[in-house]
C-alpha cells in the first residue's frame, strides 16, 4: 500500500512539472486505454480475492486524484495561455469609435414642444391653420377693419388678386386660427396655435418669417384672473423660475378688450441679461379678454361666452431662455450653430422630466 | 409721444416725484419708453465767466482763456471756439466730468504746451444739438457758478411714452394728465380757453365743397383772421419745451401751432393771409394737382385726398401738412387760423400714399376730439394774442359738429365677471367721472355718455377696461384655470404627431434639423415644379424670396452649399415643414424633407469613407415612413421619381397609387443649375398622405392593443437560392414571388447578394436570396422542405423568368 501512496506523490509531482505540450501525452500514458494506472486497474483481477476490494478502492482513489490533478493543471495552463494571448492583444482606445452621425433638433421645434407640454398640462390642445389666409380671417374678423391703423403696423405680404379681386395674405400672426376654431367649433374652447407667421420686415431684430404661439380659451366663466393665473404659471414653468416676477400692463390690441402686455422680471447687471427677479422688466407677450366683436364675428354669443387670448414669439422666448443672441441665425442653417444650440433628438420635452435642459 | 415733467404739471396738480409718475404711467397703459433727466446727466456743468482770452502762443486757432466759475480762482482752459472772448459767459466742464456729446470723460491736459484744466462746451458737446459753431453763450446777467442746466431750461425731465393706436386723447399732454389724475396721482387744472369775441368780420371765410359721399372728409372747420400780429421768436419757456421734445423753434406763430398740437392733441394751421387769394375752401383734390409742402417736397395729389385751397390753388394737404406758398414768415402781419376736423381713415390713407408722417397726421388718423374745433380755436386765439399781439376777427366756420355722443351701459357686476376684480359701484363711477365720462349710477348698471375725446370707447368691455386699468391690473387676483380632466388629454392630434415622429427619427439618424423660409427664389422654385402664379408673392421683401416654396429640397441644398463654402462640405440636414401648391387651404402640406451631401461621414481611421448614395436616402425615407406609422410591408418601390431626381438612381415608395415618399440621388443637372457641388441625395416624405392608424371603434377599448402574437415552438429553417434573371427584373419582384409561394410558411425573404458578370451571361444577373420558413404545427421534415423549395423555385420562375444558378 505504501508504494501506491508513493506512486501517487510521484505522479502528482510529474503532473505539476509537466510542460504544457506534454500534458495530454502524460494523461494518455497514465489514464489512457493502455495507461499505467489503467493497466493497474485491469490487474486487480489477478490479485487474491480478499485483496481485490481494498486495492480496487485505492486504485480508484488514485485514478480520480490524478485525473483531477491533470484537469486542474490543464485549466491553469489554459488560463496562462489566455493571459499571455490577452497581454499581447492591445488596441489604442484613444482612437475614435466608428462614426455615427449626431443629429440635433432645431431650437424652434424644441421650444414649441416645451410650450405645448406646459399648456397640455392646463388642458389645451393644439390647433393649426393655413399660412395663406383670407384678409377676413387675418384682419377683419379680428376687429381690424381695412382702414385700421393696426393693419399698417403688420407689414403684410400679399399674394396676387384672384378673379374676384380678393388678395390673400401670408398670415401676419397665428390669430386667424382663433377665428377658424371659433367658427368651426362650439365652446368650451381651449387651444394653443404654434406656427409660422410672416411680415415684410427684415433687419437685425425682424425676420420676414418667424414663429408665434397663440392661445385661446372660450367658455362662460373665464375672466382676467384666469388669464393671469394661466400666463404666470406658463412663464414660471417655461423659464423654470418658481418666483419669476410677472406683471400685466394695460395695452391695446384690436382683438382683445381689456388688453394687456406681460413683462417678466430681469436684470441687466454686468452687461448681460438674466431672467428672474431683478431691477428691470422685459416684455414677453400680449394678451387680453377676447373682444366681443370678435366673438360675434365668429357666430359666438358674446352675452353668453367670454374668454382670453394671448400670443408670443417663439424665437424671442427661445433667445431669452437659451441665450441665443441673434434672431437671423435661426434660419441660416449653419451646421455649427445648429449643433451648438440644437437639442438631442430623444430629449422630447415633457413635464414629467422637466422642461429645462 | 414726448413731454416734460413741468409741462405735465401745467395740467396736473401733483406733489408726486417723477419716479411715481413714470411707474404709474406704464401701469395704466401709457408705457414709458424712456425718461431723460438732463438735470442729472448735465448736473456738473456750471456757468462760468471768461475773464481773459489770449491767443495761444503756439497755435493760430486756439486761445488760452482764464475762466472763473464763481469760486474766485480763475482756471486756465485752452479753447478752440472762435466765439470765446473775454467777458462772455459760457458753460464750463471741470476735469473728471463726462461730456455726453463726444462720449469722453475729461482729464487735465496740456495742449501744445499750455495747460488746460477743463472745457468750455458747445451745444454738440452737451448733447443738445449738432451745433458746433462755437461754445454756448449765456446772457450777460447770468449768475456764475450755478448749474448750467437751470439757466438753459434743461432741468425739466423729458418723458417718452409709446402710445397705443386707440388713445387719441393721450397724443396731448392734457390727456395724459387726466389719466394720471384718475389714477390718484394728482388733480386736473382747468383748461384756459377764454372765448374772445372778434372785433371785425373775417375777410377770409371758410367754405366746404365736398361731394355727397365725402361729406365726412372734413365735417367741420373753424377759423378766424388776425391782423397786426408780430411774428418774432416765441418766448424762452415755449422754445425750451419744444426743444425738449425734439422740435425746432421757428417763430411764435409756428411754435404756437406745434405747442397746441402736443399740449392738447389739437393740430392747428396758420396761413399768411397776404398770400391767400379769396376764400379758403375744404375740398377733395383734383387728380394731378400739386402742392409744395412745408417739408420742401412737391407732392402730386389724388382725387380722394382732402385739400385746403384758395383761388391760387392748393394751399395745404388736409390734416397732413401745410403748403410753402402761404406759410407764415417773420414778416407776416395778418394770419388766418385753421382749426379743422379730418376723417381719420382718409387722412391715414392720403398720408401713406404721399409718404408724409407729420405730427398732425399722427393725431388726425387716431381721431381728434370733435369739440376741439371750437375750444381749440379759443386756446389758439389766446396764445396768438398773448404772444404776437394784434386783433382777432369774429369766428368763421363751415360744416357742423358731428354727432359724437354715444351712450353706453355697464353692468357693475361686469367688471368682476370679465375682469376678475370686484370693484365697488361707487368706485367705478368715480373712475369714469375722473376720466371725463358722465356716469349715472342706476343701481345694477352705470349709464354714461363717452367723452368727446374718447371715440375709442365702443362698448361695455371698453368701460370695464377703463375701470380695471385705472384701478390697476396688479389688483386682479390670479386664478388657476379650471381643469376638465385631472390627467391632461394629449395636446397633439394623431396627424400632428406624425411631424414630431418624423423630426425625432431623422435627427436620431444623424441629421440636423433646419428651419428655412417658406418662400424662395422664383427661378429655383421653377426647377422644383413651381407652376402656380397665385403663389408668387406680390410684395416680396427681396427677389430671392418672392415665391412660395413648392419643395423644401432647394432650401436645404442651398444651406448645405453655404456650409460647404464655410468649410463644412459633408452635412445631413432635414426640415419638417410646409410646401405650397395652391393658395387654397388644402394647397399647403407638411412634408419631411432631408438631404445628405458630400461624404457619408468624415474620414475615419478604420472606416472607409464613401459618397452619400441613394441607399442612404432610401434608409432615411424608410425610417421616417416607419416612424410615422406607414404600412411598411405594403409599400412598393417604383422607379418614377420627380424630375429633380436622377432618373435611374431614385425611386418612390408607393401605397397603391399614393406616392408616400420619393428618394434618391438629386439630378446632376439640378445640382449644376443650382451651383451645388454634390454629390447629393435627398428624400421627401409626404406625411399628410400617410394613413393614420385607425382606431377600431367597433371593438371596446382604446384600439391600442396589438394583434395577439403566436410564437411557434418549432425550429425555423433557412434556405438560400441564387436565381439568374434578366437584369431588368427587380429584386423586389423575386422576393415577392418567393414570399407568395407559401404565405403561411415563408415568413421572411431577403437578398444577400447580387452579381452581374461573365459567369451569368450578358444582360443577366444573379440574385441570391435567403428564405426563412417558420412551421407552426410540427417540425419541418426534409420532404416538406423540399416541397416548399420547389414551390419557391417554380413561383420565381413563373413571375420573373428566373432560373436557379447552376
Amino acid at each position: 500500500m505504501e508504494n501506491l501512496e508513493q506512486l501517487r506523490d510521484e505522479l502528482l509531482s510529474q503532473v505539476e512539472a509537466v510542460d504544457p505540450e506534454e500534458l495530454e501525452a502524460l494523461r494518455v500514458s497514465l489514464l489512457g486505454k493502455r495507461g499505467s494506472i489503467t493497466e493497474m486497474v485491469k490487474g486487480i483481477g489477478r490479485l487474491p480475492l480478499e485483496d481485490r476490494r481494498d486495492v480496487g478502492q485505492q486504485l480508484n482513489v488514485l485514478k480520480t486524484v490524478i485525473a483531477d490533478a491533470i484537469d486542474s493543471k490543464k485549466e491553469a495552463l489554459d488560463a496562462q495561455t489566455l493571459d499571455a494571448g490577452l497581454a499581447a492583444d492591445r488596441i489604442d482606445l484613444s482612437l475614435s469609435q466608428r462614426p455615427e452621425g449626431v443629429g440635433r433638433i432645431h431650437p424652434i421645434s424644441q421650444t414649441i414642444d416645451e410650450m405645448v407640454a406646459i399648456f397640455c398640462e392646463m388642458g389645451f390642445t393644439v390647433a393649426e391653420g393655413p399660412h395663406i389666409e383670407s384678409d377676413f380671417n387675418n384682419f377683419t374678423a379680428l376687429n381690424i377693419p381695412p382702414e385700421h391703423p393696426a393693419r399698417q403696423d403688420h407689414d403684410t405680404f400679399y399674394l396676387p388678386a384672384n378673379e374676384k379681386g380678393e388678395r390673400k395674405v401670408l398670415r401676419t400672426h397665428t390669430s386667424p386660427v382663433q377665428i377658424r376654431t371659433m367658427v368651426n367649433e362650439k365652446p368650451p374652447i381651449r387651444i394653443v396655435v404654434p406656427g409660422r407667421t410672416f411680415r415684410a420686415d427684415h433687419d437685425a431684430t425682424h425676420s420676414p418669417m418667424f414663429h408665434q404661439i397663440e392661445g385661446l380659451v372660450i367658455d362662460q366663466t373665464t375672466h382676467m384672473g384666469h388669464l393671469k393665473g394661466c400666463l404666470i404659471e406658463f412663464c414660471r414653468a417655461f423659464f423654470d423660475i418658481d418666483n419669476l416676477p410677472v406683471r400685466f400692463r394695460p395695452s391695446y390690441f384690436p382683438f382683445t378688450e381689456p388688453s394687456a402686455e406681460v413683462d417678466i422680471g430681469c436684470s441687466h447687471e454686468d452687461g448681460g441679461l438674466t431672467i428672474g427677479a431683478g431691477a428691470d422688466w422685459l416684455e414677453i407677450l400680449g394678451c387680453g379678454m377676447v373682444n366681443p366683436h370678435v366673438l360675434e364675428n365668429c357666430g359666438i354669443d358674446s352675452e353668453k361666452y367670454q374668454g382670453f387670448a394671448f400670443g408670443l414669439g417663439i424665437e424671442r422666448a427661445a433667445m431669452l431662455k437659451y441665450g441665443i443672441p441673434d434672431l437671423r441665425t435661426f434660419y441660416e442653417s449653419d451646421i455649427r450653430w445648429l449643433k451648438h444650440y440644437g437639442f438631442v433628438p430623444l430629449d422630447v420635452p415633457n413635464v414629467a422630466e422637466g422642461l429645462f435642459r | 409721444m414726448k413731454f416734460t415733467f413741468d409741462w405735465l404739471k401745467e395740467h396736473l396738480h401733483t406733489e408726486r416725484p417723477l419716479s411715481d409718475i413714470v411707474e404709474k404711467l406704464s401701469m395704466i397703459g401709457l408705457e414709458v419708453e424712456g425718461v431723460e433727466d438732463r438735470a442729472q446727466s448735465l448736473a456738473s456743468f456750471r456757468v462760468a465767466l471768461v475773464v481773459s482770452a489770449k491767443k495761444h502762443p503756439d497755435a493760430d486757432r486756439l486761445q488760452v482763456c482764464m475762466v472763473d466759475c464763481g469760486d474766485g480762482d480763475p482756471i486756465q482752459v485752452v479753447c478752440g471756439a472762435p466765439n470765446a472772448r473775454a467777458g462772455m459767459k459760457g458753460v464750463f466742464a471741470a476735469p473728471g466730468s463726462y461730456i455726453p456729446g463726444i462720449n469722453v470723460t475729461l482729464k487735465k491736459s496740456k495742449i501744445r504746451g499750455e495747460e488746460s484744466n477743463g472745457m468750455l462746451l458747445s451745444e454738440r458737446e452737451m448733447g443738445l444739438s449738432d451745433d458746433h459753431e462755437g461754445i454756448v453763450e449765456l446772457p450777460e446777467d447770468t449768475e456764475i457758478g450755478i448749474a448750467a442746466v437751470d439757466v438753459l431750461g434743461l432741468s425739466d425731465p423729458v418723458i417718452e411714452i409709446g402710445l397705443t393706436p386707440n388713445r387719441q386723447d393721450c397724443a396731448g399732454v392734457r390727456g395724459i394728465a387726466r389719466d394720471l389724475a384718475a389714477a390718484g396721482l394728482g388733480t386736473m387744472k382747468p383748461l384756459d380757453a377764454p372765448q374772445t369775441q372778434g372785433d371785425f368780420a373775417s375777410p377770409i371765410q371758410w367754405q366746404r365743397d365736398f361731394p355727397n359721399d365725402a361729406q365726412g372728409a372734413c365735417p367741420l372747420v373753424v377759423g378766424r383772421y388776425f391782423r397786426g400780429v408780430e411774428n418774432g421768436p416765441s418766448p424762452q419757456w415755449l422754445q425750451d419745451r419744444l426743444c425738449a421734445i425734439g422740435l425746432r423753434p421757428i417763430s411764435a406763430l409756428v411754435d404756437i401751432t406745434n405747442y397746441v398740437t402736443f399740449d392738447l392733441a389739437r393740430p392747428l394751421h396758420v396761413f399768411d393771409a397776404a398770400n391767400v387769394k379769396g376764400d379758403i375752401t375744404m375740398r377733395l383734390a383734383k387728380d394731378g394737382e400739386k402742392v409744395l409742402a412745408l417739408d420742401g417736397g412737391e407732392y402730386e395729389l389724388e382725387s380722394d385726398m382732402t385739400v385746403i385751397a384758395d383761388d391760387n390753388g392748393v394751399e395745404a394737404i388736409g390734416g397732413i401738412m401745410g403748403g410753402e406758398a402761404s406759410a407764415v414768415t417773420e414778416n407776416t402781419t395778418d394770419v388766418f387760423l385753421e382749426v379743422a376736423l379730418f376723417d381719420p381713415v382718409r387722412t391715414a390713407t392720403s398720408g401713406r400714399k404721399l409718404g408724409i408722417m407729420s405730427d398732425a397726421r399722427y393725431r388726425f388718423e387716431r381721431g381728434v376730439d370733435p369739440e376741439s374745433a371750437f375750444w381749440g380755436t379759443h386756446v389758439a386765439t389766446k396764445m396768438i394774442l398773448d404772444l404776437c399781439g394784434g386783433e382777432a376777427s369774429e369766428l368763421t366756420f363751415a360744416g357742423e359738429m358731428p354727432n359724437w355722443r354715444r351712450e353706453l351701459r355697464l353692468r357693475i357686476s361686469r367688471v368682476a365677471s370679465l375682469g376678475g376684480l370686484d370693484v365697488p359701484g361707487d368706485e367705478q363711477v368715480r373712475i369714469l367721472a375722473d376720466l371725463g365720462f358722465d356716469p349715472v349710477d342706476e343701481g345694477d348698471n352705470i349709464c354714461t355718455v363717452i367723452p368727446s375725446w374718447r371715440q375709442d370707447i365702443n362698448g361695455e368691455a371698453d368701460l370695464a377696461e377703463e375701470i380695471l386699468r385705472i384701478r390697476g391690473y396688479d389688483d386682479i387676483p390670479a386664478v388657476p384655470l379650471s381643469r376638465e380632466a385631472v390627467v391632461a388629454m394629449p395636446a397633439w392630434s394623431a396627424s400632428q404627431r406624425r411631424e414630431s415622429a418624423a423630426r425625432r427619427i431623422l435627427a436620431s439618424r444623424g441629421m440636423t434639423e433646419a428651419v428655412t423660409f417658406s418662400f424662395m427664389k422664383r427661378k429655383t422654385a421653377e426647377i422644383f415644379g413651381f407652376d402656380n402664379e397665385a403663389l408668387a408673392v406680390d410684395n416680396p421683401i427681396s427677389a430671392d424670396l418672392d415665391t412660395m416654396r413648392p419643395s423644401i429640397l432647394p432650401n436645404l441644398l442651398e444651406a448645405a452649399q453655404r456650409n460647404a463654402d464655410r468649410g463644412y462640405p459633408d452635412v445631413a440636414l432635414f426640415e419638417v415643414g410646409p410646401i405650397y401648391s395652391s393658395d387654397e387651404e388644402d394647397g399647403q402640406a407638411n412634408v419631411a424633407t432631408a438631404i445628405r451631401i458630400g461624404k457619408q461621414h468624415s474620414r475615419h481611421w478604420c472606416t472607409p469613407q464613401r459618397d452619400v448614395d441613394a441607399w442612404d436616402a432610401k434608409a432615411d425615407a424608410y425610417a421616417a415612413l416607419e416612424a410615422v406609422g406607414a404600412p411598411i410591408e405594403n409599400l412598393q418601390v417604383t422607379m418614377d421619381p420627380p424630375q429633380w431626381f436622377h432618373p435611374g438612381r431614385a425611386g418612390v415608395f408607393r401605397l397603391g397609387p399614393n406616392a408616400l415618399a420619393s428618394f434618391g440621388d438629386i439630378h446632376p443637372a439640378t445640382l449644376r443649375e443650382m451651383n451645388i457641388d454634390g454629390p447629393a441625395v435627398g428624400m421627401v416624405v409626404n406625411l399628410h398622405l400617410v394613413p393614420l392608424a385607425r382606431k377600431n371603434k367597433a371593438k371596446s377599448g382604446s384600439g391600442a392593443a396589438r394583434p395577439l402574437l403566436h410564437l411557434s415552438p418549432f425550429q425555423a429553417v433557412h434556405r438560400d437560392f441564387a436565381f439568374v434573371v434578366d437584369n431588368v427584373v427587380s429584386a423586389g419582384e423575386i422576393l415577392r414571388a418567393a414570399r407568395s409561394a407559401d404565405k403561411n410558411l415563408v415568413v421572411d425573404a431577403s437578398v444577400f447578394d447580387v452579381y452581374e458578370g461573365d459567369n451569368v451571361g450578358e444582360d443577366k444577373k444573379s440574385v441570391a436570396i435567403s428564405v426563412t420558413l417558420q412551421p407552426t404545427e410540427a417540425t419541418l421534415t426534409d420532404e416538406k422542405i423540399e416541397a416548399v423549395v420547389k414551390k419557391i423555385t417554380t413561383e420565381v420562375k413563373q413571375r420573373t423568368g428566373g432560373v436557379l444558378r447552376g
